[in-house]
Parts: structure tokens; C-alpha cells; sequence
């Protein structure tokens, strides 16, 4: 039995508090107190709901060298996730049910955050043959995608959403247009003229918004049951713009935005530090605002990380060869908390609600609030400030554009179904 | 100055600077001996990630005219490959006591990241399309002694601009010194912006009345990918005796080399008076030895 006394609570009901938290038997027990062996003092903390991550990369199996499931679900629970959806890029992809299980096996051993691999749509992740959906839902995939690649045939894409439909699984698309991406590094436009940088238009990702809207239409007309596509790391004005219309259309659509997008500009390149190289890349001051306006309204669902990581060599080529991605396990509450709700004023109900009912919703889980009876996967939070050093991480990538960025609201304390998986209260 | 990387925040007197020091330069090179004690001491590294042999030699000879110590690294890709960074080649070369780094690489801003892992000086030799700026140098130069000054002269830039570092450098210098710069091209091979440069798809517009005529060279990829027919580029943005007739009589002819002949520039015009392509390769090497002077032992800027 564990009591948290004088915490105050936030989940996507809202803020209360504060109450003392009686956690045993993997539940909240009660909201009034109680006798525990462990009594915590939460005065000045927040408890929230554990967060969800639609979209980390931990590289398991194959590339060992970037992350794997220890270092990668170490990192998620310092960083307030009790669940974490895996893309199944790895060597070789995830496309099979045998894989989905083993993964899901080796993460139960290690006991820190919960791991629900998300499978690959096509074969090999090539974008020709459907994978083996039923038996991969039986398997609990999370979800399906060939997340990095780019679903460029929409005959297929339109089988999987119809297929997928059946077993109640999401398909999660990269919505990029790879034949106007080209070779692109970073936004295009009149900053990477200036950088002499090729250019990845943010038309590439409305293009295929739209596109692949029309073929969610074609599902949703074709399929007994609801499709469901989601939108991955959404990241211009116009691309929200057309899924605030289709939204509106009553189309089964979600989608995410990650940290990056809402926190960083295309002007970071100016340093030449692949640091900031990612895809979709870094995009202007407007769509960052239009991204947050698309939390506030309810267009964008969730916020996930996209944690992507890489060696320090890789990251330190050119950046025409260094590979895409920021690692963001760690540091994904703590930068939203300061930049968009101590700076900006962002409701912190739903900044919590987008990193946990809104994941969840899409994953089908049922929502979690920390009332009486609920599942004890819960996160403490201390708002006191302290900078971010990537030195620290449990990463295995141990950089960070943030490095350096002076950030409150650190989890210090991770339970999943009540059992501690991270502790850093003084 | 620290560094030659772009010329982003230089100011015209510093351009200047530099140029009057090319002057002297040039002076030595006319001499019989044709070698001063100026940087006795110091090494330069010439670290090309990306082959140019032209480039190469221009800038050792500078900096042997100069008395330097002069090492040449030349990595081909395939080590780059194999898992050696640029990172680790440049300390590599730092530990061997290197005082200024000439880098060339194919991606733009690897002189920009070398500056934050080694102590010597680097000059930009040239980083994929972004720059090129002793090129640049030597073009004003070039231009200034063929008009005497740039001051309200219109120069013209013709050929790929959105790939050029060439133009890129050079429509962010000529403006410095006074010069209108106009960049003419395909569309596909057109940036959306360039600060300092009026754009245009119509090669006539550039020409007209213009002072001087910059050709770019095209590269063969631009028609592998497939951003423009060869024909049609050489049907429409050829710069052609009769074209040349828009420009202001005898405009002086400038081409970063090498060139394709009959396809940028028709071939003869690349003998003729007009062409300043030789003085070009000739002024490189005063402007390289300015650049190193400054870098290593002068106080300006
Ligand atoms: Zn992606």
C-alpha cells in the first residue's frame, strides 16, 4: 500500500485537489486516505493518469546499437509513459504475428513500461502485400503501419483500411508524398534556398492527406465496419486544415503531433546541426501555431513523441547523410508543460488529456481518471525547474535539441498497475 | 575575420579589405619568384570530401606561394561509408597540428559543423549548393577589373541556380559592392527566393542592358532527374553570340569552369575577347592567398 498525501490531481475530467491518494492492489483505493507502509508527501505535485506514446522507435530487433527495449522502456517510464507503442521499422520489420508476441514477451520480463508493438501494414513494411491482419490483432498489434515508408500505392493502403476495419485495428499512415519530398532535408521554401538545403514542401504531407482521405472515404463506403485511419506526426497548417474538414465530415480520422513540431522551427537549421533533422521536417512559426491551435480545438488527438534514436556518430555526418529523428522519451511532458502551458497558458487538463485519453482512445483502451477503482498506472509530477541533460538519459541516444532548455513538470514517480517502475523523489 | 564560410553579415568595407589584399597578391604573382615568407610556420590542410582538382590546386599553390606547409586529404566517399565521419577525419588532423582547414563537401553547411570540432580556421572551399565563396571573391574581382567598379552595374547569372553555390555566394557578395544581380533560369531549376537577386525564367530579361554575363555550368544529373530536356535548356537558356546582343556591348563573360561547351555557352564565345575565364583561374589564387592572410595573420575584420 502506497499513500500520497496532499497531491493535487489533473486527468482529462480536470484539475482537484488536493487529497490524499490511497494506491493498493494495482487500483486507486481511495481519494481520502488511508493506511499505507509507504506514506509519500505529494504537496506541491501533480498525479496524473500514466501517459501513452502512439509512436516510439526503439529499434529492437536488429539495430541494438540506437536503443532496445530495455534502455527504450527505461526511458519511457522516466518520462511519465506506462505504455508505449513500438513502429515496427526494425531489421527485420515487424510483419508477423511470431514478432509481435516475442516483443511483447521480452517487454513483459523487463517490467517497466508496457510495450504494444504496432505491426507493419505491407509485408517487409514494401508497400506491395498485405500482412497477416487477422492473426496479427489476435497477436495484440497495437496498430498497423509502415511508419518511414510512405504507402505510395493507394490500391493497398485502401485493402489494408478495409481489412484492418474487421479486427477493430487503426491504421497509422506517414503522410508524406515521397516523389515531391525527393531528397528534402527541410521545409522548403525561401530558408532552404538561403541554406542551399533541398526542400521537403509541406505540400508533400497535404498531398497525401488528401489522397489518403479520399481513400478513407472509399473504405468507409466499402467496409461493414468503421475504418480508421490516423495520421502520424502531423506537422503544417494546411495538412490540419484538411483534417479539421474531414473531422467535420464525420470521417473516422485521427492524428497526432509530436514535441518537435510544436516546439521547434526550420530556423534551428540555420546551425547545419542535423540535430534538427527529422521528417517531416521542421516546419515555420505559423504551422506551429496552427498545430497548437489544433490541440486546443480537438482536431489533433494526441500528442506523440516520434522518439527516433540515433547514434551521436550518425548525427554528427552532413546533412544530406545524417538519418532523421530526435529522441524525446524523456523530456516529452516536461517541454509541453513549460513551452505551451507555463508559457503560453495552454490548459493543462487537456495537455494531459492529449498525452493520455487521447492516445488511448485511439488504441481502443478505455480512458483512465484517477478516481476510486481505477487502474493505479499513474505518473507524479514536480513542476520545480531544472535543465535538460541529455547526459542523463536512459536512452541510448544521449542527445537532444533541448539540451540545455531549463523545463518543470519531471515525472518522479512512474506506477504501472500500481508497481513502482520509476522513482527520483528526494 | 574568423572564418570564410558564407558572406552572411559581412559588411562592404571588410569585401574591400580583402580585395585590396588580392591586389597586392596578384603583385607577387607577377614576379619572377613568385613566393613570399608570409605564412612560414603555419599548415594548411586542404580536406576535400568531395573531388575538385581545379579548386585543389588553386588553393595549395596559394598557399605555397605563401610559405605555408601545405597537406592534402582528399576521402572518397566510400571511407566515409565504411563509418568514418567528417568529424573524426578533421580531429584526426586537428591532433596533427593543422592551422586552417579548407573543406569541400557535397552537403551544404560541413564547413559550418567543422567549426564547432576544430580550433583552426576553415575556409569554405565550397559545400554543396549552399557555397562557394572564394569563388565568388574572384568573380568580383574579375568583374572589378574588367568594369572598374560594381557600383549600379547589372550582373547576370544564367544556368541552375536553385543547385549553384556559385550563385549563391556570388548573389550574396556582388550586391555588397554595389551591383544589381539578376539569376535567369528554368523554373525547375530556379530557387523560390534569393535575397539580393531579381529572379527570372526569361533569359532576355537578364541579358538586357546587363554589364556582365556569369554562365553556370549545367550538370548532367539536372536531366537525370528529369527537371529539364537538354534541347529545350539549350533552345532557351544557351547564352548565344545573337542573346549576348541584349547585353551591353562587350559585356565581359564569366564561367566558374569546367565548362560544358555548345551547351551553356555556345563555344566560341567561350574564346573569344569578351571571355574572362582564364583571368578568373588567375585571380583565384591572389584571392585564395588574401583569404589565408587574413585568416591566419591579419587582424582585420
Ligand atoms: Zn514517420
Amino acid at each position: 500500500m502506497l499513500l500520497i498525501q496532499n497531491v493535487k490531481l489533473v486527468d482529462a475530467l480536470g484539475e482537484r485537489g488536493p487529497v490524499d491518494v490511497l494506491i493498493g492492489e494495482g487500483r486507486i483505493l481511495s481519494l481520502n486516505g488511508g493506511k499505507a507502509e509507504t506514506v509519500m508527501d505529494g504537496r506541491g505535485l501533480y498525479l496524473v493518469p500514466g501517459f501513452v506514446d502512439l509512436h516510439a522507435h526503439l529499434r529492437e530487433p536488429g539495430q541494438e546499437v540506437k536503443e532496445e527495449l530495455s534502455t527504450g522502456l527505461l526511458a519511457a517510464v522516466r518520462g511519465g509513459y506506462t505504455d508505449i507503442v513500438s513502429m515496427p521499422n526494425t531489421t527485420p520489420p515487424v510483419d508477423t504475428p511470431e514478432a509481435v508476441r516475442a516483443l511483447r514477451k521480452k517487454a513483459q520480463a523487463l517490467g517497466l513500461a508496457r510495450l504494444h508493438p504496432a505491426a507493419a501494414l505491407t509485408q517487409g513494411q514494401e508497400g506491395k502485400t498485405l500482412t497477416e491482419i487477422g492473426l496479427l490483432q489476435e497477436a495484440k498489434a497495437a496498430l498497423l503501419t509502415d511508419d518511414g515508408h510512405t504507402n505510395e500505392d493507394a490500391g493497398i493502403l485502401a485493402a489494408g483500411l478495409l481489412q484492418a476495419s474487421a479486427f477493430g485495428l487503426p491504421v497509422a499512415v506517414h503522410a508524406e508524398d515521397a516523389s515531391l519530398r525527393r531528397g528534402g532535408v527541410m521545409n522548403d521554401g525561401p530558408l532552404a534556398d538561403l541554406l542551399g538545403l533541398p526542400g521537403n514542401p509541406p505540400e508533400a504531407e497535404a498531398a497525401r492527406i488528401a489522397r489518403d482521405l479520399e481513400v478513407l472515404r472509399y473504405a468507409l463506403r466499402r467496409s461493414p465496419k468503421r475504418p480508421h485511419l490516423h495520421i502520424q506526426h502531423l506537422s503544417t497548417r494546411r495538412g490540419l486544415e484538411l483534417l479539421r474538414e474531414a473531422k467535420r465530415a464525420g470521417l473516422p480520422v485521427t492524428a497526432e503531433a509530436t514535441p518537435h513540431h510544436l516546439t521547434l522551427t526550420q530556423e534551428s537549421l540555420r546551425s547545419f546541426d542535423p540535430l534538427f533533422k527529422v521528417a517531416p521536417p521542421l516546419r515555420t512559426p505559423e504551422d506551429v501555431e496552427a498545430l497548437i491551435e489544433g490541440l486546443l480545438d480537438g482536431t489533433l488527438d494526441a500528442i506523440a513523441t516520434d522518439h527516433a534514436p540515433h547514434t551521436q556518430a550518425e548525427k554528427e555526418m552532413d546533412l544530406l547523410r545524417a538519418p532523421f529523428g530526435i529522441p524525446s522519451l524523456e523530456v516529452a511532458f516536461p517541454l509541453l508543460y513549460t513551452e505551451l502551458h507555463l508559457k503560453r497558458g495552454f490548459p493543462l487538463r487537456r495537455l494531459v488529456e492529449l498525452f493520455t485519453d487521447g492516445p488511448r482512445r485511439i488504441l481502443g483502451h478505455k480512458p483512465l481518471h484517477l478516481e476510486e477503482g481505477a487502474e493505479a498506472s499513474l505518473v507524479l509530477l514536480d513542476p520545480r525547474e531544472r535543465p535538460v541533460d541529455p547526459k542523463a538519459f536512459a536512452s541510448k541516444a544521449r542527445f537532444s535539441p533541448w539540451a540545455g532548455w531549463v523545463l518543470g513538470g519531471w515525472p518522479v514517480l512512474t506506477l504501472v498497475e500500481g508497481r513502482v517502475v520509476h522513482q527520483a523523489l528526494e | 575575420m574568423r572564418h570564410l564560410l558564407d558572406f552572411q553579415g559581412w559588411t562592404r568595407p571588410e569585401v574591400e579589405n580583402l580585395l585590396d589584399t588580392a591586389r597586392v597578391m596578384a603583385e607577387v604573382l607577377e614576379r619572377p619568384v613568385k613566393k613570399v615568407p608570409a605564412l612560414q610556420g603555419f599548415t594548411v590542410a586542404t580536406v576535400f570530401f568531395e573531388p575538385s582538382t581545379r579548386t585543389r590546386i588553386s588553393f595549395e599553390l596559394a598557399a605555397r606561394r605563401m610559405s605555408a606547409d601545405v597537406v592534402s586529404f582528399a576521402a572518397q566517399a566510400s571511407s566515409l561509408q565504411k563509418g568514418e565521419s567528417y568529424k573524426d577525419t578533421l580531429l584526426t588532423l586537428e591532433a596533427m597540428g593543422i592551422d586552417a582547414y579548407i573543406i569541400r563537401a557535397d552537403s551544404a553547411g560541413v564547413p559550418h559543423q567543422a567549426t564547432r570540432w576544430v580550433k583552426g580556421v576553415v575556409v569554405n572551399g565550397g559545400d554543396g549548393r549552399r557555397a562557394h565563396p572564394t569563388q565568388a571573391l574572384l568573380d568580383a574581382y574579375t568583374l572589378l577589373e574588367a568594369l572598374g567598379t560594381l557600383e549600379g552595374k547589372k550582373i547576370a547569372i544564367v544556368g541552375d541556380i536553385l543547385h549553384s553555390r556559385v550563385a549563391r555566394s556570388n548573389v550574396e557578395l556582388l550586391p555588397l559592392l554595389g551591383a544589381e544581380v539578376w539569376v535567369a533560369g528554368p523554373p525547375t531549376l530556379l530557387p523560390q527566393t534569393l535575397p539580393g537577386a531579381r529572379l527570372t525564367p526569361h533569359l532576355e530579361e537578364a541579358l538586357a542592358e546587363a554589364d556582365a554575363v556569369m554562365v553556370l555550368r549545367l550538370q548532367k544529373e539536372r536531366m537525370e532527374a528529369g527537371l529539364i530536356h537538354l534541347q529545350d535548356y539549350i533552345a532557351h537558356y544557351q547564352v548565344t553570340e545573337e542573346r549576348l546582343r541584349k547585353a551591353k556591348p562587350n559585356a565581359p563573360l564569366l564561367h566558374p569552369g569546367p565548362m560544358n561547351r555548345d551547351i551553356e555557352l555556345e563555344g566560341t564565345l567561350a574564346d573569344s575577347e569578351r571571355s574572362l575565364v582564364n583571368r578568373q583561374v588567375r585571380n583565384g589564387q591572389a584571392v585564395r592567398m588574401a583569404v589565408l592572410y587574413h585568416l591566419l595573420v591579419g587582424k582585420e575584420r
